[in-house]
């Protein structure tokens, strides 16, 4: 199985451990076999252990260690936010911050939502059931 | 980090025979400005007749990192204490900062050669234009166009409060 996501510069990844967890850094230059340095338009620039990563399928085009304004420039250029938010990794994590940010009230009309989406498929399954019947 | 960069500067109590004692300026590593004081008098007797009991400390400052958002190759030669005798070294780190390569060195010496902290005396640093560096293991890393994958990688949970002993399934770790 070949590689697909390379560790270089311009690679987006996500920080999955630490104080900055969950964001969106881009690796901006590689200091040595485990660490990289980063770069995110919301913070300094430092560096990070590649344990503390995940890579993700998007990249920049950049070169090594550029100047916060060239990197946002770069980034909204590649349109990095929306192609992050459009992907399903993405998606699935706006979903999940959403659904631990809840209050009581809501997960009651997230609880009325699913019983009426259950009752429609219900009755579509109970038409398909009496045709075959 | 643990290891701080102090500059130290002391001198021998004034005597009637020298009234004005020549001062002595020092930069080391040590964890805190405690153990620092007590390395420069230790390298400063042996550099010269002055010992803490008739010496007086002028000033200790702390070092900080100039630029600790960009990477810098660092050789630092070395003076250390094997259980044979002792033997000078010149070692390569890449870093961001000074501080981490000389703890990234103190913890190198410690595995590959078995020497503490104690039996290990900085000589000089430097930082080294990437054209002079010696090591292939920090040359390697001097390209611009940088591009390797991450062979083996192990999901850890985000806090360590989520860590649990066994697991339901075995854990997937290509990439």
């Amino acid at each position: 199985m070949p590689f697909k996501r390379y560790v270089e510069i311009g690679r987006i990844a996500l920080v999955n451990y630490g104080k900055d967890y969950g964001k969106l850094v881009v690796i901006v230059d590689v200091i040595d076999q485990n660490r990289a340095l980063v770069d995110a338009p919301d913070m300094v620039r430092g560096q990070m252990n590649f344990k503390r990563l995940t890579l993700t399928d998007i990249k920049i085009d950049i070169k090594r260690v550029p100047n916060k304004k060239t990197l946002i420039a770069a980034m909204e250029a590649a349109d990095v936010k929306n192609k992050w938010e459009n992907s399903s990794w993405g998606r699935k994590l706006i979903v999940q911050k959403k659904r631990a940010s809840l209050n009581d009230f809501d997960r009651f009309k997230v609880m009325l939502a699913k019983i009426k989406k259950a009752g429609v498929v219900r009755q579509e399954l109970a038409k398909l059931k009496k045709e075959t019947a | 980090f643990q290891y701080h960069q102090f500059q130290v500067v002391g001198r021998g109590l004034p005597t009637e025979t020298d009234e004005q004692p020549k001062i002595y300026r020092m930069k080391l590593w040590a964890t805190n400005e405690v153990r620092a004081k007590s390395k420069f008098w230790y390298y400063l007797r042996k550099l010269k007749k002055v010992k803490k009991s008739n010496g007086q400390m002028l000033a200790i400052n702390e070092i900080f990192e100039k630029n600790p958002t960009t990477i810098k190759n660092y050789g630092i030669w070395l003076r250390y204490q094997s259980r044979t005798g002792y033997h000078n070294m010149y070692k390569e780190y890449r870093d961001t900062t000074l501080n981490g390569a000389i703890e990234q060195m103190y913890t190198e010496m410690a595995s590959r050669h078995r020497v503490r902290h104690h039996c290990i005396q900085v000589i000089k640093t430097a930082t080294i234009p990437a054209k002079l560096c010696k090591r292939e293991s920090t040359k390697q890393f001097h390209n611009s166009k940088i591009k390797f994958p991450l062979v083996f990688k192990k999901v850890r949970p985000p806090t360590r409060k989520l860590k649990t002993t066994y697991k339901a399934s075995r854990p997937n770790l290509f990439v």
